[in-house]
């Protein structure tokens, strides 16, 4: 039975029920409890924004809350992966990467290679990203291409309460190690789902809406911003195709492909840097591998290449908005097309 | 008249209680402006605490160099940051400290030394090593002082900077803000020793606990550190044991603390008004005179939260400039 929750609502559900389907799943991050040792309510946070929230009441024993240490509890997760378990790590924000990077990069990502594939690492590392809560330069960066540079990683980014859930249910049961990103704007967005568990496979891009004018390619928030702007397209009669790459790694190119073989417009939305991002890795490859379909020069709208702003009125021009990707389709599908 | 039985004489005991004066009104009035919803993004507040950053800060010049947390109202107002350039910087404005850029988490003026109020936790240590080498190479005698909460001192990158600093004799004071807890987490959960004059002992550096309530305990501590870095004798570690009065940042249901716990520690534990009670009693400031600094620093308060409201917001073009790459 589906019903309407909302994102933050099926990232608990799905830790509950992956918790109760496999007792190698155990959850860990600051505050993810709350409480711990002081002298008010036990389970007095759930997080920080409360996603892990009455989970500590069913499971006992099976989320600590850490020391303010990333490598060290990072690293544990990782670690205890190696060892059997399943765990799942909350890091906070994705920005605090820094402190725990090597555990990522040189440990995680690479036990499986470099062991000549002996070692498995299922672990998840939770986290949140993105602009738009004027949270500044050090809580709300779109960090998703560091990690899809590192081979060994994958790299997920949902735009909705329903992806959220199967793809965190699949990052669970995954042998690899998963950074898990969650948009904090997208945490009220409700959505359909189901009760029950479902896993969604890594490495297929949804469809969210056909056009067969130009193909827009994005992932997380700026998903909504897309939709929004072919909603605004039609109008004009030009057909968006809109598709929400959910995995950033593995990716789908063969759904961003062959919707380029039949629009032959193609426009990248990342609310990452544009230097090295998501926006330049699906443009060169579109440009690689369907150059003949191409009718026009792939276009990209990213965020400037500068930190966040604090202040709400930069902040709201960094981030790419439907106002932006309206221009870069009309930029390349010509007017006539509307006649 | 009576004897001066401070350390301070008298215009710097006012000195003292105008900064902590200006740090509580400062902090009090945002948490009222934070719940009307002006005040964007994340609030922490430093009411309560006044008499550490206050302490230290009565030793330093601008020379001196520090690094400051997600909780930086306190520092930046005690290391001479002007008040209305950080209201205008909570506020998002063009006229703020950092030109609406940081906003509350990242207020800094390096011409006082103020090297920033910082949204990593620990961060401040390792950058404060290097403030410490810098003094050196320069040889004039200043030091740096990073501040950082009990829970962030289980960074990695703060224990690092201990043996760095002891490592390299660096004129560095670390300073262990422990207001007993991390967001909702207890000290006593998260950090296993029981002293943090324990855990400096173990990176060779002398440790002192103090009552963070008690300016002058925080006060004398931090002289006689202070002294000895400058004079080449190394590091040293202050743990100043406090209370935070509001939540962890605006908006905090604070429903992990023991019910009546604020209301105690305004009662027991507050630092400015334990301060006032001992200056006044001793005879050396008046009721009066007191009275006259609250008014003052009233007004100041006053004065920042008007003109910041009426401040004008960053211009579009702001978005691309002090970076590398302009567009
Ligand atoms: C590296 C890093 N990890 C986690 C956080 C999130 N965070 C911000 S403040 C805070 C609690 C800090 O507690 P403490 O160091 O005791 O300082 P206090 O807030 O009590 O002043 C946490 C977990 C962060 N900002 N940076
Ligand atoms: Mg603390």
């Amino acid at each position: 039975m589906a019903r309407k929750i909302s994102m933050k609502q099926a990232i608990n559900e799905a830790l509950d029920l992956e918790m109760r389907r496999d007792p190698a799943v155990i959850v860990m991050g600051e505050d993810i409890v709350g409480g711990a040792g002081s002298p008010g309510e036990e389970d007095a946070w759930g997080g920080v924004l409360g996603v892990t929230k009455g989970l500590h009441a069913k499971y006992p024993g099976r989320l600590l809350d850490t020391p303010l240490s990333e490598s060290a509890y990072i690293g544990a997760a990782i670690g205890a992966a190696a060892c059997g378990m399943r765990p799942v790590a909350e890091l906070m924000f994705l920005d605090f990467m820094g402190v725990c990077f090597d555990q990522i990069l040189n440990q995680a990502a690479k036990f499986k290679y470099m062991f000549g594939g002996k070692a498995k690492t299922p672990v998840v590392i939770r986290a949140m990203v993105g602009a738009g809560f004027r949270a500044a330069a050090q809580h709300s960066q779109m960090l998703t291409p560091v990690f899809t540079h590192v081979p060994g990683l994958k790299v997920v980014c949902p735009s909705n309460a329903y992806d959220a859930k199967g793809l965190l249910i699949q990052a669970i049961r995954d042998d690899d190690p998963v950074i898990f990103c969650e948009h904090k704007n997208l945490y009220g967005h409700e959505a359909d789902v189901p009760e029950e568990a479902y896993a969604i496979p890594f490495g297929e891009a949804a469809v969210v809406r056909e056009g067969k004018d130009v193909t827009i390619v994005s992932y997380g928030l700026t998903v909504h911003r897309a939709l929004e702007a072919a909603e605004r397209l039609a109008k004009e009669r030009i057909e968006a195709e809109v598709i929400d790459l959910r995995t950033l790694s593995p990716i789908d190119w063969d759904t961003v492909l062959e919707s380029v073989e039949t629009t032959g417009r193609l426009v990248v939305v990342d609310e990452a840097n544009p230097r090295c991002s998501i926006a330049t890795d699906v443009s060169a490859h579109v440009v690689q591998e369907a150059f003949g379909a191409l009718k026009a020069a792939p276009q990209m709208v990213t965020a400037p290449h500068t930190p966040v702003p604090f202040s709400p009125v930069l902040e709201d021009l960094y981030i790419p908005t439907a106002d932006a990707i309206t221009a870069a389709v009309s930029k390349i599908a010509p007017r006539a097309m509307a006649a | 008249m009576s004897t001066n039985p401070f350390p301070l004489d008298k215009a710097d005991l006012m000195k003292a209680y105008r900064t902590m004066r200006t740090i509580r009104e400062f902090e009090e009035r945002l948490h009222v402006e934070f719940a009307k919803g002006d005040i964007p993004g994340f609030v922490h507040l430093y009411a309560g605490e006044e008499a550490c950053a206050t302490g230290i800060m009565m030793h330093l010049t601008d020379v001196d160099r520090i690094a400051s947390t997600h909780r930086g109202h306190g520092h930046c107002i005690a290391k001479g940051v002007d008040v209305h350039e950080m209201m205008a910087e909570i506020y998002g404005k063009a006229t703020g400290a950092c030109r609406g850029k940081g906003g509350s988490m990242h207020i800094a003026d390096l011409a006082k030394g103020m090297m920033g109020a910082n949204g990593i936790l620990g961060a401040g240590a390792p950058l404060v090593c290097g403030a410490g080498l810098a003094a050196k190479f320069r040889g004039d005698g200043g030091v740096g002082i990073t501040f950082f909460g009990d829970g962030a001192s289980n960074q990695g990158m703060v224990l690092e900077s201990m043996n760095l600093a002891a490592v390299w004799n660096l004129p560095v004071i670390f300073v262990v803000e422990n207001n007993g807890y991390a967001e909702s987490t207890s000290v006593d959960y998260a950090t296993a020793v029981d002293s943090y004059v324990d855990r400096a002992s173990g990176f060779g550096l002398p440790g002192v606990t103090v009552d963070g309530t008690d300016f002058f305990a925080v006060y004398e501590a931090a002289g006689e550190m202070i002294r000895r870095a400058r004079e080449g004798g190394g590091p040293a570690l202050l743990e100043c044991k406090m209370v935070r009065f509001f939540g962890h940042f605006e908006g905090d249901a604070q429903t992990y603390k023991a019910k009546g716990e604020n209301d105690y520690n305004r009662e027991h534990r507050d630092c400015l008004k334990i301060f006032a009670a001992r200056v006044r009693e001793a005879g050396v400031v008046t009721a009066d005179e007191f009275a006259a600094i609250d008014r003052e620093v009233g007004a100041l308060i006053e004065d920042a939260v008007a003109s910041a409201k009426a401040a004008p917001l960053p211009s579009a073009r702001d978005l691309t400039t002090d970076v590398y790459v302009a567009y």
